[in-house]
C-alpha cells in the first residue's frame, strides 16, 4: 500500500531513532523497565514509572484492540476524508495514535475493542508507519 | 502555608471592546484593548501595574513594553487554554508573598482573522510531530473529541445526550447580546449538522473568533477602594497530564481535572452544595461531560443525564457556562479568559443573563487537548 504525498513526517531524534529503525525491519519496539517491569511508549531512555534508566528495547506483539477514534471529514494534505485517527491498545499494555486501514472508515466497521494487527506502511525509504488492520486470525508474532 | 480564602481579589476584568471578527486589530493590540479596558473598570493606569501575565513564549515583555508598564514580576505560564486560570493562581500567591501589589493578566488572540497570530506547527521532531501527526490530526476538532466513543461505550452516553450540550448552551447565548451565536437550536438541529470529526458535529465544535480580556489582582485589603465589587479568590487548583492525547492515561476522565478541582475546592474550604454557578471550559461537547464528573458535581458516567435533564439550563439547579461558552459565546483559541471574566460578572451581579444570588462560582478550565487544567473559585463576599 502506498501512502498519498503530504502526510506528515515524523523525524526521529537521539531517543526515538530504535522505534524508527524497527518499524523499518518490521518490528514494532517499545521498551520495558528492568527495574518495575512496566512496558512503555512513546519511547525514551528511562522508565516514566519509576526513572530507572536501566531499560530494554523488545518487540511487541503486534497484537491490539480498537480503544478509541475520530473520524475525520476535512480534506487535508495527505489524507482522503474520510479517515479515522485512531488509538489502539497494544497487548503490552502501551497505547498509540495510528490509522486503521483494509477497513472501511465507518463507525460501523469500526468497532470499539475489536482485534487489530500492526500493518508496516512504508511512507519513503527510511520511515515506515506503524499502521493496524483488523486482525486476520493469524496472531503477526508467529507469522513466519 | 496556604493563602486564607479571599486574601486575593479581582478589581478589575473586561473583555476586548469587540469579540467576534476583529479585523482591525492584530494579536497584540488584542491584549493592549482589553488591559486598556480592565484598567479602565479598576480606575488604574498602567503605571499602578507591577506584575504582568499572559501566554507565549517572549510575550510577558511584549505586552508589558506595549502597555508602558514596568514590571517586577511575571509570569508566562502558556499550558493552552486555561492558562488564564494558572495565572490567576500564580499571581494571588505572588501577591501574598509580596512580590508585587498588582498583577495584569491578558489575553489577545486573532483566532478568525490570524493578524500577527501564534502559529501552531507541531514539531516533526517532537514526540506529537512522530508519533501524532503522522496520523492525520488537524487540529484541535481531530483531537480533542478522540477519547468521546470510548467515554460512551463506557457509560452509554447517547449522541442526543453530547448534542444536548450544545442546545442548553445556546439558550444560555440566547439572552446574551455579546454571543456569536445566538439562535435558539433543537438535538435535531445539532446532530443534523455537518459532521467534523465523528462523532461530533460543527455544532458540537468550538467557536473560532478574534477577542481578548483581561483581569486586573489585588490584596483584598485593598479591594474594597476600586469603583467594582471585587471577586475574592476563594480557591485555586491546577494541573497538567500529557500534550499528546493518545497517552491521557483514562480516555473516560483528565487526571489534570482531577488534580486542579479537588484542590480548588479544598483551598477554599467550599463543598458542592455550595456552588451556585459553574464555568466549565466547553471547546467542544463532552468537555462539561467529563468537568461535572471529575470534578465530582454527579458520579461516573451521569453528566450526559444531568445536562440532558436540564440541571445545567435556564432556572437549573447548576447553571453552567451561562455565557453560551465557547460553543455559543466566543472562542478564540484560549477560551479559559472568557470563562474567567463570566464568573467575575456572575459574582459581581452584572452578567447579561445573570444568575440570581451567586455568591460562588467555579470557574474550571483546560489547556491542550486535555493536557493542562486550571480550576478558580470566586466568592461574592470576604469569608
Ligand atoms: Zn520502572
Amino acid at each position: 500500500m502506498a501512502l498519498p504525498a503530504g502526510r506528515p513526517r515524523p523525524e526521529p531524534t537521539p531517543e526515538t531513532q530504535h522505534f524508527w529503525d524497527g518499524t523499518k525491519a518490521g518490528e514494532l519496539r517499545l521498551q520495558r523497565c528492568q527495574a518495575c517491569e512496566k512496558a512503555y511508549f512513546p519511547p525514551r531512555p528511562f522508565c516514566p514509572g519509576c526513572g530507572a534508566r536501566e531499560v530494554s528495547v523488545f518487540a511487541a506483539s503486534g497484537r491490539a484492540t480498537l480503544h478509541s477514534y475520530v473520524i475525520h471529514h476535512r480534506k487535508v494534505p495527505g489524507f482522503e476524508p474520510p479517515y479515522a485517527i485512531a488509538v489502539v491498545e497494544l497487548e503490552e499494555g502501551p497505547r498509540m495514535m495510528t490509522n486503521i486501514v483494509d477497513c472501511p472508515q465507518t463507525p460501523e466497521a469500526l468497532q470499539l475493542d475489536m482485534k487489530l494487527e500492526v500493518a508496516f506502511t512504508p511512507m519513503d525509504d527510511e520511515i515506515t508507519l506503524p499502521l493496524f488492520r483488523p486482525a486476520q486470525g493469524t496472531p503477526a508474532g508467529e507469522r513466519a | 502555608m496556604s493563602i486564607a480564602p479571599g486574601s486575593i481579589a479581582i478589581v478589575g476584568a473586561a473583555e476586548s471592546t469587540r469579540i467576534g471578527s476583529v479585523p482591525e486589530m492584530s494579536q497584540i493590540m488584542l491584549h493592549a484593548d482589553a488591559a486598556l479596558n480592565a484598567l479602565a473598570d479598576a480606575g488604574l493606569k498602567p503605571s499602578d501595574i507591577d506584575g504582568v501575565a499572559c501566554t507565549g513564549a517572549m510575550m510577558t515583555q511584549q505586552v508589558a513594553h506595549y502597555l508602558g508598564i514596568t514590571p517586577k514580576w511575571v509570569d508566562g505560564t502558556s499550558v493552552g487554554g486555561c492558562s488564564f486560570m494558572l495565572h490567576v493562581r500564580h499571581a494571588a500567591a505572588a501577591i501574598h508573598a509580596g512580590y508585587c501589589n498588582t498583577v495584569l493578566i491578558t489575553h489577545g488572540e486573532s483566532g478568525k482573522s490570524r493578524i500577527n497570530a501564534t502559529p501552531r506547527p507541531p514539531e516533526p521532531q517532537s514526540l506529537n510531530g512522530q508519533f501524532e501527526a503522522p496520523f492525520g490530526p488537524f487540529g484541535p476538532p481531530t483531537l480533542f473529541p478522540i477519547p468521546v466513543l470510548r467515554y460512551m461505550k463506557t457509560y452509554g452516553v447517547t449522541h442526543e445526550q453530547l448534542a444536548m450540550v450544545a442546545v442548553v448552551q445556546r439558550e444560555w447565548a440566547s439572552r446574551n447580546p455579546r454571543a456569536a451565536q445566538r439562535d435558539p437550536i433543537t438535538v435535531d438541529d445539532v446532530l443534523n449538522s455537518r459532521m467534523i470529526a465523528y462523532p461530533f458535529r460543527l455544532l458540537q465544535c468550538c467557536l473560532v473568533t478574534d477577542g481578548g480580556g483581561a483581569l486586573i489582582l489585588t490584596r483584598a485589603d485593598r479591594a474594597k477602594d476600586f469603583p467594582q465589587r471585587p471577586a475574592y479568590i476563594l480557591g485555586t487548583g491546577e494541573s497538567v497530564e500529557t500534550n499528546m492525547i493518545s497517552q491521557m492515561e483514562d480516555f473516560t476522565s483528565s487526571r489534570a481535572f482531577r488534580v486542579a478541582g479537588p484542590e480548588a475546592f479544598r483551598s477554599a474550604g467550599i463543598s458542592h452544595a455550595d456552588v451556585d454557578h459553574l464555568m466549565i471550559y466547553d471547546a467542544f461537547a463532552h468537555l462539561p461531560l467529563y468537568g461535572l464528573e471529575d470534578l465530582g458535581f454527579v458520579g461516573r458516567g451521569e453528566a450526559g443525564a444531568f445536562i440532558e435533564a436540564r440541571h445545567t439550563a435556564p432556572g437549573g439547579k447548576l447553571p453552567m457556562n451561562t455565557n453560551g461558552g465557547g460553543l455559543s459565546y466566543t472562542h478564540t483559541g484560549m477560551y479559559g479568559m472568557f470563562a474567567l471574566q463570566e464568573s467575575v460578572r456572575q459574582v459581581r451581579g452584572t452578567a447579561p443573563a445573570q444568575v440570581e444570588g451567586v455568591n460562588i462560582s467555579v470557574c474550571h478550565g483546560v489547556g491542550g487537548m486535555f493536557s493542562a487544567s486550571g480550576t478558580i473559585v470566586l466568592g461574592r463576599e470576604r469569608p
